[in-house]
């Protein structure tokens, strides 16, 4: 319970994050990948502060044994540059580009009832399901 | 480029926001505040896997509505893509996410803050695909 509660929390906060920082607008995404066009730097910012406040909590966190409600941490430990890496990653730019969302903010905009968002979110996990069903074992 | 000091503000101010819910996360359930991977371990289940991530999910969606009614200006009227486009950038994003193993937040903020070299790797690549996809789209007169 207090774990469901506690991702529940954390969920509810990202998601404030990304609207404050503007990440639910397609179109400013859209200009921050427009680096040959009229590029809007802002979303940067959205990194930096992400990674300077996770960076430092990061560190101070995990000298801890355990997390509070928990018995471990789970932290990927891969080092390995892989092609899936890459191809997986190009593919995924290449939708945020389209589309202008990512994954959080996609979930994050649900309540819009924007049909674009809605279908977004659909095949989002329609690509995640043929991915975890069909095509895992012969990628991976 | 545009300059507008009030939004790079508010851009770090949601950077931190994010920051602090993913550090809220590994704290106290210990886990890697990614939303592909999260959301993705919904739609193959894994016994014990469901509840948390189902919560965070939840979350996410309920966060969306309390934007909606304090900060509607996080949801500008501006979809400039219609639903069959989002689809497909939809699909993408999906498989891509798995075959890469995370998204923005795994790879761009919470991977980069480990100082990961494979989460290095993955956000140069999906900006840059992006950028390519930007482009492309402009040309075709999709955008």
């Amino acid at each position: 319970m207090k774990i469901m509660a506690s991702a529940f929390l954390s969920g509810l906060l990202f998601a404030i994050g990304l609207g404050l920082a503007g990440m639910t607008d397609p179109l400013k995404v859209i200009g921050f990948l427009d680096f040959f066009g009229s590029w809007n730097p802002t979303l940067a910012f959205v990194m930096v502060g992400g990674i300077l406040s996770y960076g430092v909590l990061y560190r101070v966190i995990t000298k801890r044994k355990a997390p509070l409600f928990g018995s471990k941490f789970s932290l990927p430990t891969r080092k390995d540059l892989t092609p899936q890496l890459v191809v997986g990653s190009a593919l995924f730019g290449i939708g945020w580009g389209m589309g202008g969302l990512c994954p959080g903010p996609g979930l994050a905009s649900l309540v819009t009832g924007s049909a674009s968002v809605l279908s977004f979110v659909v095949a989002m996990l329609g690509g995640m399901a043929l991915y975890k069903h069909v095509l895992e074992k012969r990628l991976a | 480029m545009v300059i507008d000091i009030n939004a790079f503000l508010m851009a770090l101010l949601g950077g931190v926001v994010i920051g602090v819910a993913a550090a809220m996360l590994l704290l106290l359930v210990g886990r890697i505040a990614g939303i592909s991977g999260i959301t993705s371990g919904l739609v193959k289940p894994v016994k014990g896997e469901v509840p948390w991530r189902a919560a965070f999910v939840g979350g996410l969606v309920m966060g969306g509505v309390g934007l909606l009614a304090f900060y509607p200006q996080a949801f500008p009227e501006l979809v400039s893509r219609g639903p069959l486009l989002t689809a497909i950038a939809g699909l993408l994003v999906g498989v891509g996410t798995q075959l890469g193993s995370g998204c923005t937040s795994g790879h761009g903020v919470c991977g980069i803050s480990r100082l990961s070299g494979r989460s290095i790797v993955a956000t140069i690549t999906f900006i840059s695909a992006g950028a390519i996809a930007v482009v492309v789209m402009r040309a075709m007169g999709l955008a």
